[in-house]
């Protein structure tokens, strides 16, 4: 399969970094980033080291090196019925499966069929020394040494550079349907997770502007059946909708401004705060804009079981992501030299001080 | 009979003088009768499910609150007493075996099940909680626990945290680590941490995922918050049988290609199919070449349009016969024979010794053919049961540990296995775990830097390495020495569990 490999030099210049104490940021297609605190140091570019290198898709598997388009696996995956089953965001084009892992991002489908880091089997990474490493692998099951791949999910490039990832795939469902319900946000809240408590084939709610999008998918049956079930009116077309939301080109997500993301349990009440909502995930994602101060919505995440950050916009040069208590803060700092002890990459990304 | 202790670099036991400050310091900060030190106390904790390896600890401390586990953690830190955490001890690869100069931390009394949320799906347990508990509290609500590894009813959540347990559903629902939503921890110095969140996900690493399979290497769980599932609306299991087993592994691959991912697919081969209808009589085809047991669940209609389709597809792949369970007393039936095929096949012989390799699913055939090829080499006869679905190969060997030399011949072919297993791309464990079993297979899977990297971590939460010191990852130097699960004329610690 097309593609190159890069993993020598790309670990030559992390060796050559760690002598020099020079700090790296990795960097794919740069469609995220964005996200997490201000990027600094020399850019590390990886997004030429592509190409899907594994697929057998009765193995349930796919692997592929950091820089690979995930639009590209995807058409590989859809030739042959499958696909990335944790919906992976784009945010923009060329989004890389590198960035799809370190971010830790995962689109609408994820309370019902889980998140990146459950699909994560295998990495080939460099460490901040410079050396490739190779842990997980290519089976479903597998648990000889620590589970550092898993780890790198959600890491945002400060243990190490991603070079390979494979990752559990799944068949597309058979069929899909999007209902639609008017209610507010209560409601929705109170549905989605009744529903959720049944076998109903839930795939993803959503709830916006007084709407309550929710997909069900699976076997053409089963899907029938659970239409009938949730009522509501039945979209004509509804993946332009779904793909908005995941790649954050739906209006509410796209505009100007702060964009903060809560995550809470999933039958939590709506924190008391001023602005307006999207909900996601069945209510365990919620999308919120507003003027609250940072100290504020983090709070109300917390006091609610959850956490908040600071997604899009706003002051990069604070905190992203909701302060950890100072010993478990300490564990990070520990670990991140266990993997980086010069902190060369993607400093200040996650936190400021890591 | 007991087999001589071969694994870990031994430690010798403190002096007597230390030893008696040692336990005076921990009697002052336990409840009565929350120490044993007498030689008799001790000799039920010296081995866990891998009975081959036997030792006693310093002494067995039985905690019943965080508070005192992290004084007997701050008290082992200062006086540099390693620390070995235990739940139900059934684990099969002596993950909770102990050492003279350490101190066994026993988690059976934090037997509580704090809460169930039915409207977040999830429940909060004490680690010493057995398996089956939690599905059991949950099912007034029509929710249950997923993994569901075989010792489900003895077993408990710290165990299966510490582990990553799997079970027979893996391949639908995922291991521990995909049913895991938070962690109440205390570090080796005593410190408490909270990881993961009650939210689907937790600010900073997942911590979450990297203590589920550390062995008790990392810290002591004191909690967990387990996802509960909605009961699917039915199940129903087929029976496929094969003349040749390669016609059964191009099923499994046909099913799985075709979309469907059934909640259960195990496959076994003749050896193991005559030896679980001699024991239970399930109903088996005995002069198939291998059966394929595969369970589909769901809703209703779901369930009705998915059995044709595995029907149809077991038939292309050359199936001479497909029955489909049309009861539940059926049903169950069909999987006892499955489940009982363990203690089965130890009628067979004196012994067994149970493999757990994962492959990737095609190199299914050929890695039969190699283990054929080795049983003949060895002189020891062999039966496969396979959770298809996941590539979990679990070859059981049998032999007579009564022969000279036949016990040595049995680890040399398990190891010869395992070999085979990273060679065809897979791994030494899929849901045993490492323990003291297979710490020398994890250097034909790793490179010297990649263990030095684990050995990083380990020390980025446990400094002293004083926690379940030299399990799990071996040290550099020290890559050499064998051990295994040895089953004695079916006289293991828990000879009622299943074992499958």
């Amino acid at each position: 399969m097309d593609g190159a490999d890069l993993s020598e030099a790309l670990a030559a210049a992390v060796g050559t970094a760690y002598r020099d104490g020079t700090a790296l940021c990795i960097r794919g297609a740069g469609t995220r980033a964005f996200y997490g605190r201000t990027p600094t140091g020399a850019p590390l570019e990886v997004g030429g080291h592509r190409g899907v290198v594994d697929y057998e898709p009765t193995e349930l598997v796919v692997t592929a090196r950091a820089g690979t388009p995930l639009d590209e696996i995807e058409t590989v995956l859809a030739a042959n019925g499958q696909h990335l089953a944790f919906e992976p965001p784009r945010f923009g084009p060329g989004s890389t499966l590198g960035g799809a892992v370190a971010s830790g991002l995962s689109g609408p489908r994820r309370p019902y069929c889980g998140a990146v880091r459950d699909f994560v089997l295998g990495v080939r990474i460099v460490n901040g020394r410079g050396e490739i490493l190779r842990f997980g692998g290519r089976v479903m099951k597998n648990v000889a040494g620590y589970d550092l791949s898993r780890l790198m999910a959600g890491s945002l490039g400060t243990l190490g550079v991603l070079l390979e990832v494979s990752l559990k795939v799944l068949p597309q469902p058979a069929a899909a349907c999007t209902l639609i319900l008017e209610c507010d946000s209560a409601k929705a809240l109170y549905l989605a997770n009744r529903w959720a408590a049944t076998p109903v084939p839930l795939d993803a709610v959503a709830w916006h502007g007084g709407k309550l999008y929710v997909r069900v998918a699976g076997a053409e049956a089963g899907v029938e059946a659970a239409c009938r079930h949730i009522g509501g009116e039945r979209a004509a077309e509804c993946d332009t909708f779904w793909r908005e939301l995941r790649d954050h080109h739906h209006p509410f997500l796209a505009a100007p401004g702060p964009l903060w993301r809560l995550s809470l349990p999933p039958g939590a009440p709506q924190p008391e705060l001023s602005g307006d909502w999207l909900l996601d995930w069945g209510g365990a994602q919620r999308w919120l804009r507003s003027a609250e101060p940072d100290g504020r919505i983090r709070a109300a995440a917390a006091a609610l079981g959850g956490h908040a950050a600071r997604f899009r916009g706003g002051a990069r040069e604070d905190e992203a992501f909701q302060p950890l208590p100072p010993a478990l803060f300490a564990l990070h700092r520990r670990l991140k030299d266990a993997f980086d002890p010069k902190r060369i990459l993607n400093p200040g990304r996650l936190y400021r001080d890591l | 009979m007991e087999f001589p202790i071969r694994a870990g670099a031994d430690s010798a036991p403190p002096s007597p003088e230390r030893r008696r400050r040692l336990l005076r310091a921990l009697r002052a900060v336990l409840p009565a009768g929350a120490l044993l030190s007498h030689v008799e106390e001790l000799r039920p904790y010296e081995c866990d499910g891998l009975s081959a390896y036997r030792r006693l600890p310093l002494a067995v401390a039985l905690p019943d609150t965080v508070a005192q586990v992290q004084a007997v953690m701050r008290l082992c830190a200062r006086e540099r007493v390693p620390v070995i955490a235990r739940g139900a001890g059934t684990g099969l690869s002596g993950g909770a075996l102990p050492r003279p100069d350490a101190l066994l931390l026993s988690l059976a009394r934090f037997d509580r099940i704090l809460a169930i949320d039915p409207v977040n799906r999830v429940a909060r347990v004490q680690p010493g909680v057995r398996n089956q508990a939690v599905s059991e509290a949950a099912a007034v609500h029509d929710l249950y626990y997923a993994p569901d590894p075989s010792s489900q009813i003895a077993c408990t959540i710290g165990g299966n945290v510490a582990e990553n347990a799997g079970g027979i559903h893996c391949l639908k629902y995922g291991l521990t680590v995909h049913n895991l939503v938070a962690l109440s921890v205390v570090t080796v110095d005593g410190e408490r941490l909270e990881l993961g969140s009650a939210a689907l996900d937790a600010p900073g690493y997942d911590l979450t995922a990297l203590l589920t399979g550390s062995e008790g290497m990392l810290a002591v769980i004191v909690e967990a918050t387990v996802r509960l599932l909605p009961r699917p609306e039915r199940a129903q299991v087929m029976l496929g049988a094969f003349a040749r087993i390669e016609d059964a592994g191009a099923a499994v691959a046909a099913i799985i290609g075709h979309g469907l991912i059934p909640a259960g697919l195990e496959l076994m081969d003749r050896l193991a199919i005559r030896a679980a209808e001699d024991f239970v009589h399930a109903g088996y085809p005995t002069d198939a070449a291998a059966i394929l047991l595969c369970e589909l669940d769901g809703t209703n209609e779901e369930v009705s349009e998915r059995i044709w389709a595995v029907r149809r597809l077991m038939l292309e792949c050359g199936a001479v016969a497909v029955r489909t369970a049309q009861t539940e007393a059926e049903r169950r039936r069909m999987w006892l024979g499955r489940k009982a095929a363990f203690p089965a096949v130890g009628r067979l012989a004196p012994d067994y010794y149970c493999m757990d390799g994962t492959i990737p699913r095609r190199a299914l055939p050929e890695v039969l053919h190699r283990i054929g090829e080795l049983s003949e080499e060895y002189g020891l006869a062999v039966a496969n049961v396979f959770h298809a679905g996941d590539g979990n190969l679990h070859p059981l060997i049998l032999y007579d540990a009564n022969r000279p030399g036949e016990l040595e011949r049995a680890e040399d072919f398990g190891a010869r296995i395992l070999e085979l297993c990273v060679a065809a791309g897979g791994t030494i464990t899929g849901e045993h775990g490492v323990g003291v079993e297979k710490i020398d297979s994890m250097c034909s899977q790793f490179a010297a830097p990649e263990l030095a990297q684990f050995h990083a971590v380990k020390a980025a939460f446990d400094p002293n390495g004083l926690l379940n010191p030299g399990k799990a990852v071996p040290t550099l130097h020290r890559c050499a020495e064998l051990g295994a699960m040895h089953v004695h004329g079916g006289r293991v610690p828990f000879p009622e569990l299943e074992r499958f």
